[in-house]
């Protein structure tokens, strides 16, 4: 397009627009339409977020990212400190170079931090503020993404484009659930947990072994087939679009009746009873299957302990256990190139031998 | 016609930009282009030019570190997707998927629109599937010639009332399902399509002056929405189909009392975005899907420069900012010799008086390393005659491998299975001692090779190597994956193994070492995606030559 030709707007045509309310919540999380197990994934992460994470493989188009949307206006509140990077929970655990004066403690929503590809270093683990090193020759440190996610969620699109040397960061701080920055003679740490979710298309490439073993949950999210399924997904999401004050308010409900459920199940989750006959179900489903190391075993019982939790049981059953049972461990897996059917099938043929 | 199509393609986008998420555009630059980018001027968002390069903080703003230092204070830029504005990227087929997710996520909130100017001209280029999938439209304008075209007019005043009459549009209670259906049955797996293609048709409603959406409008917002996303069709559902089925007897019985222009011909929909297909125009989509998914594989990668990590490279002028690191050593050294005019000039006595044309930036350079990995055929057939032009072959490649510190391994089939003979490893002589006493004779276990070479491939990339696999075979596979003497079993699974080795995208080929050319092996190279050569008859060393030159050194 030659420079004489650039287009210029003027301010009249703007305000020709037709009016859309800027400032709205996401679309809720009750009303996405099918999905069931990558909507469980999450709400078992909300429940035990030591579980560890959820990663969402699938095609395009499918509601990916609008889950992790909605997940972020569903979570129930935490409290922290006020003006704390790193939303601590009490002052003494605020960091020193916080310099929070502050100790009142404010209730803010559940932090979801969007890490978005090609991001860089500084951003993810924080790096010198350059503003107040130049303006004020003052040494202070910025804190990236990494210290507003903790306590919360660290949300990945596109996860296996993401650059090498970001990931070899994630996966040590996922680690340690610190976060340590040594550069530009800064001297660092903080406290850095959180569940990560990550979504991507497996067409377009694969995710490393470490980073997949992170993931507490996998699921993969296929278009739904059947046409009526489809034609209540565009309706719900038209409704949304153009229609968003009739739109919200019943969903919004349906949203809060959820996020009540999942504070009884936090609740519940604390006295919940794990039999020896689930523990041994655990082990010889893991051996059936031969998934390497013992994470797991540890995911896939936290993960029905959660599970249960939800369904208001006080005892994990060996029926917990199924119902979690392809999400925590068909990514561990070893690969078969030749498997068309996909490693979910594996695991519930295996479920199905196992554990009758 | 055509130019009637893209007349009014534009100017649904000019009604609802936001709604509509905007415009794939794939044309040379020229003349013809140009009269549709002139037509988004009537665009009811302020234009913003956007760059393949262009750095985070350009599109979402930040400290302006050039105009801080020489302000003595924080100055701020706004970013450009702060305010709403139609984003028109040139040169999008160049846009690297970091950028993409950025502005799909931008998109994803009705914000902004975005023209994507795709001027791709070979196979394998193109918009990635992020951007493709979430732009409602798409113009397609190779072959127009600029007597085809006309300039387009837009009528500023009939597109204001359009907008101005969109949000009072009606839809009739079965257009949803009608769209979303047509979409099904045209194989669109993506629901962003039904949901662009109702926004298509409201928009179409409103610059008709009607408050209620219409079939014309639903079959306009088909063809322009589905054409480009339509699958081929499968065989089972020929075009020229003389009769519908039969419907139901106890549907059609509502549906005959109902009046003539509320129901919704889906049979016809259907027809509409099949006739907009141009006839190449799959071909070229699929393609590129693949060269995509083979580029975007991570882990791979020969060389990459970068400015965070690697062997350094010398510095160079630069901005800061986005991810740049300061070389302060060679900046100190830029700006040293203009400190006494600099100071005579701003009457400073400051210490040092540093210029943004002084920064420079440091800069590293990566390399993975490269594995070649040879599937050699060790099959009583091959040993005949071939074995031993094989390992000459291989000899000669690791010394030339040798020299350029590349990593080899080698992968033996015969008998009933395949065997690692070596790991990935940079011994020459451990190689060459291995190979000498690689022994021939047996079946052919032709697919369990590629298997084998294809785990330690996809194992080495875990590693950070670059894996290219050399499968040397005389193509008569007759051991199936299961160790079974099954012939045609074993074709069934070599060809499976061939998808599965096209679908990681790793370089490979395929070296036939039967006496005469086999077409079988050829057809496999193909599915593989992997160039194919026939030796009847070669001393090791054109061999060696052959494979260097195809492997592209």
């Amino acid at each position: 397009m030659p420079a004489d030709t650039a287009p210029k707007a003027t301010d009249a045509k703007i305000h020709a627009l037709p009016k859309r309310s800027t400032a709205r919540q996401p679309f809720p999380f009750s009303a996405i339409v099918g999905q069931e197990a990558m909507k469980q994934a999450m709400v078992l992460t909300a429940i035990d977020p030591a579980i560890g994470g959820v990663l969402v493989f699938g095609d395009r188009g499918t509601g990916k990212s609008t889950a992790v949307r909605a997940l972020a206006a569903l979570l129930p509140e935490i409290e922290a400190v006020e003006g704390c990077p790193v939303n601590s929970a009490r002052p003494d655990q605020c960091p020193d170079w916080a310099q929070v004066t502050g100790s009142q403690i404010i209730r803010k929503p559940t932090p979801v931090v969007d890490l978005p590809l090609g991001v860089t270093e500084d951003r993810v683990v924080g790096a010198l503020d350059i503003e107040r090193a130049l303006t004020r020759g003052e040494k202070a440190f910025e804190p990236g993404l990494l210290a507003r996610a903790n306590r919360g969620y660290l949300y990945i699109d596109e996860v296996n484009l993401l650059e090498d040397h970001i990931v070899d960061l994630l996966l040590d701080v996922a680690q340690s659930g610190e976060n340590v920055v040594e550069r530009e003679g800064l001297s660092i740490r903080h406290a850095a947990r959180f569940v990560l979710v990550g979504s991507g298309n497996p067409e377009e490439g694969e995710l490393r072994p470490q980073l997949l073993d992170r993931f507490g949950l996998s699921v993969e999210v296929t278009s739904p087939r059947d046409v009526e399924t489809r034609v209540e997904v565009i309706l719900r999401r038209d409704a949304y679009e153009t229609g968003y004050d009739a739109f919200m308010p019943g969903w919004q409900a349906a949203d809060a009746t959820l996020r009540d459920r999942i504070l009884a199940a936090r609740v519940t989750l604390a006295a919940m009873k794990t039999p020896n006959i689930v523990l041994h179900d655990c082990a010889s489903l893991c051996i059936a299957l031969g998934s390497d190391g013992l994470r797991g075993e540890l995911t896939l019982l936290r993960a029905a302990r959660a599970q249960a939790a939800f369904d208001g049981a006080d005892t994990v059953t060996r029926h917990h256990l199924k119902a979690v049972a392809a999400m925590a461990l068909s990514h561990r897996l070893r690969r078969d190139p030749l498997d068309e059917a996909g490693s979910g099938v594996r695991v519930a043929r295996m479920v199905a031998e196992v554990l009758p | 016609m055509e130019w009637d199509r893209i007349t009014l393609a534009l100017q649904l986008l000019a009604i609802d930009p936001q709604g509509l998420k905007g415009l794939w555009l794939r044309a040379r630059s020229g003349a013809v282009r140009d009269r549709v980018t002139a037509a988004l001027t009537t665009l009811p968002l302020p234009l913003v030019r956007l760059h393949p390069a262009i750095a985070d903080d350009a599109l979402y703003g930040g400290l302006d570190l050039s105009a801080t230092l020489s302000m003595g204070r924080p100055v701020v830029t706004p970013g450009l997707l702060e305010q709403p504005g139609a984003l028109v990227l040139t040169m999008a087929e160049r846009v690297t998927p970091g950028l993409s997710a950025r502005l799909a996520h931008a998109l994803d909130a009705p914000r902004h629109c975005l023209i994507a100017l795709d001027e791709s001209a070979e196979e394998g280029e193109g918009l990635p599937s992020a951007l493709t999938d979430r732009l409602g439209l798409f113009l397609d304008l190779d072959g127009i010639s600029w007597s085809e075209s006309a300039d387009i007019v837009m009528d500023a005043k009939a597109l204001a009332q359009a907008r101005a009459l969109l949000p009072d549009v009606d839809l009739p209670a079965d257009a949803a399902a009608a769209l979303t259906r047509a979409a099904a049955e045209l194989g669109i797996g993506s629901l962003r399509a039904p949901l662009l293609a109702l926004a298509a048709a409201r928009a179409h409603a409103a610059l008709s002056g009607r408050r209620g959406v219409e079939d014309t409008d639903l079959q306009q917002a088909a063809e322009l929405v589905y054409g480009h996303r339509a699958l081929p069709l499968p065989d089972s559902a020929p075009q020229d189909q003389p009769e519908p089925p039969p419907p139901d007897p106890g549907e059609d019985a509502p549906s005959e009392t109902q009046s003539e222009s509320q129901s919704i011909p889906e049979e016809m929909l259907v027809e509409a975005a099949r006739a907009a297909l141009p006839a190449d125009l799959l071909a070229r989509l699929t393609a590129g899907r693949a060269a995509r998914a083979a580029k975007g594989a991570s882990g791979t990668g020969a060389e990459r420069g970068g400015n965070r990590r690697g062997r350094p490279l010398p510095s160079r002028p630069g901005r800061l900012g986005s991810g740049a690191r300061i070389d302060l050593v060679a900046t100190l050294r830029a700006a040293a010799p203009w400190q006494p005019l600099r100071r005579r000039a701003a009457q400073s006595d400051a210490v040092l008086l540093v210029r943004t044309s002084d920064i420079r930036i440091k800069r590293f350079v990566e390399t993975s390393d490269r594995v070649l990995i040879f599937a050699v055929d060790a099959s009583g057939s091959s040993a005949v005659a071939r074995l031993a032009e094989a390992k000459g072959a291989v000899e000669l490649l690791l010394a030339a491998a040798y020299a350029r510190r590349d990593h080899v391994a080698l992968v033996a089939f015969r008998g009933t299975g395949a065997e690692v003979i070596l790991p990935p490893t940079r011994s020459l002589v451990q190689t060459k001692r291995r190979l000498a006493g690689l022994p021939g004779g047996g079946g052919t276990p032709l697919a369990a090779g590629m298997k084998l070479a294809l785990a330690t491939a996809t194992q080495a990339r875990a590693h950070g190597l670059t894996p290219t696999i050399a499968l040397l075979t005389d193509g008569r596979g007759n051991i199936a994956l299961d160790g079974t003497a099954n012939r045609a079993l074993a074709e069934e699974d070599a060809s499976r193994l061939a998808r599965a080795i096209r679908a990681t995208g790793l370089p490979a080929i395929v070296i036939d070492t039967a006496n005469r050319p086999q077409p079988g092996l050829a057809a496999m190279a193909k599915v593989m995606d992997a160039p194919y050569l026939a030796l009847p008859r070669a001393d090791a060393r054109r061999l060696s030559g052959v494979l260097s030159a195809a492997l592209g050194d």
